[in-house]
């Protein structure tokens, strides 16, 4: 499994065609205590950097992007319950959705661990 | 217009860039995330806007609030003077008593909202941060010669909010009578940690509390002070922020502006009894026929169904039909549901009255009902 980052702090994590996507530790640190999670429909077809899913914040709310264009195959249904997994564990428990990609050679597009953390460390 | 007059206002011409506050170092070496804010940098958050809240709410939050505008007027003639223009009634202000009173245009327009207090010689106002420059502004140019203006700047602002904020507070004062002398809605003065104070009884939580105004060379170790006490925690601008909302208060430049009237606001308290009768303050020609007739739309609390919080700006419903606009919302950590302040049609204000928002394109369905959300805690004089 590959994991790839955005500028915008959405993490992708890729395994063949299929793909696990949700928001960056530095995210959820940013928008602070999220209060609710509006996910994708599962099937909806979502197109590169379209806005997929809204995270809401006691501050604000907040559009994620979707990192690759595919289609979304499930959504996270624990967040409906407990959207504070996005910031207690947002790499892992706190993921979003799935999705399949419709096209892999996007992902050059994207950052690796390394170059994400070298991008957060300058902002 | 003097030339005076035009020097003073370029001096208080609000600064090109933030500036920081007497405490911006102490917010920062305790981990307050940084916002600019009303032209100050400003801690947001400190451990969580949501724990920070219930925090407040259940123990005592300290907040820096030294954006703020605190002003003293005085010489011969100042009730009459700020009679002139506020609409409040000073007669029925006692020494040491503090009350709301509203910065208004001669269009009845909401200029600013502030708190006056009388103290031995003259008032002490406090105003809105992001509003101080241009009241200052206005009030040099209506207050007659004669009548001498102090833009405290050399001193520092806090609030001490919360059910404990009394017991955090009380050991730490000495005064010529004790802190349990102040009920809700009076100050005094007193020494804190040694350093002369002037505290009232007053807040913007919807609890009981403290607003502190001590020297800004002193702020620093008052903070330390006031915060090793076990009940206190430092609260940032997000928590006053869902307080307020809960509290039911509005904000300035949100929920209340220059082209809003008190009336519609819900804030015709702010004009006092005799002052209704009498008029001779800005925007009477308008406000008191609205006081009697009542205002066409009205500022009102909502709950809100769900979990998505509606937002400053979104659109309210009545069926399909646009009638109003949120001015404050977001998600109540006390409560664990949005809420919201909106104006609506007077005839769509009564509580129970269904309407939705529209939310990014979303319906959210919501209810008006009364305000405070939260009920206020306040120690008034005479209750328990």
């Amino acid at each position: 499994m590959t994991r790839y980052y955005t500028k915008d702090h959405e993490w992708i994590a890729v395994e063949g065609n299929e793909a696990t996507v949700g928001i960056t530790d530095y995210a959820q640190g940013q928008l602070g205590d999220i209060t609710f999670v509006e996910l994708p429909e599962a099937g909806a077809d979502v197109g590169i950097g379209d806005s997929a899913s809204v995270v809401d914040s006691v501050k604000a709310a907040s559009d994620v992007y979707a990192p690759v264009s595919g289609k979304v195959t499930v959504v996270n249904a624990a967040l409906e319950d407990e959207p504070e997994l996005v910031n207690t564990d947002p790499e892992g428990e706190g993921w979003l959705w799935k999705m399949t990609l419709a096209d892999p050679a996007e992902l050059a597009g994207l950052m690796d661990e390394a170059a994400y953390q070298a991008f957060v460390a300058e902002l | 217009m003097s030339d005076t007059y035009e020097i003073d206002r370029i001096k208080e011409r609000e600064p090109a860039g933030p500036l920081a506050l007497a405490l911006d170092h102490w917010h920062r070496e305790r981990g307050g995330r940084m916002v600019e804010f009303a032209g100050y940098w400003m801690p947001v958050q400190f451990e969580g806007i949501i724990a920070e809240h219930l925090w407040t709410r259940s123990s005592a939050g300290f907040f820096d609030v030294s954006h703020m505008g605190q002003i003293h007027v005085s010489g011969a003639g100042i009730e009459a003077a700020l009679e002139a223009v506020l609409p409040i009634d000073l007669s029925t202000l006692p020494l040491g008593g503090v009350r709301y009173s509203l910065l208004l245009n001669e269009a009845g327009g909401i200029l600013d909202d502030l708190m006056v207090s009388r103290w031995g010689q003259g008032f002490y106002l406090v105003v809105n941060g992001a509003t101080k420059w241009d009241d200052l502004a206005v009030l040099r140019e209506s207050l007659p010669d004669g009548i001498t203006l102090n833009h405290l700047e050399d001193r520092a602002l806090f609030a001490l909010q919360g059910p404990k904020a009394f017991d955090a507070l009380e050991p730490l004062v000495s005064g010529d009578y004790p802190l349990s002398a102040l009920t809700f809605m009076r100050g005094g003065q007193f020494r804190l940690g040694g350093v002369e104070a002037w505290i009232s009884r007053t807040g913007y939580t919807g609890e009981d509390g403290f607003e502190i105004s001590v020297p800004a060379e002193s702020a620093a170790q008052i903070a330390d002070l006031v915060c090793a006490q076990p009940q206190v925690k430092p609260v940032g601008l997000g928590a006053r922020d869902s307080l307020r909302l809960e509290a039911g208060l509005p904000l300035y430049g949100h929920d209340m502006n220059e082209a809003l009237d008190p009336v519609s606001a819900d804030l015709a308290f702010g004009i006092n009894k005799r002052r209704r009768s009498e008029g001779g303050f800005p925007g009477a020609d308008v406000i008191l026929p609205l006081i009697a007739s009542g205002a066409a739309t009205r500022r009102v609390g909502l709950v809100i169904e769900g979990r998505m919080a509606a937002r400053e700006g979104a659109k309210v419903l009545s069926g399909d039909a646009e009638v109003g606009t949120v001015t404050s919302g977001g998600f109540s950590p006390s409560l664990e549901r949005p809420i919201a302040m909106a104006y609506v049609p007077a005839a769509l204000a009564a509580p129970g009255t269904p309407l939705s928002i529209d939310m990014r394109g979303r319906r959210l369905a919501a209810q008006v009902v009364p305000m405070p959300f939260v009920p206020h805690r306040y120690h008034r004089k005479g209750a328990a």
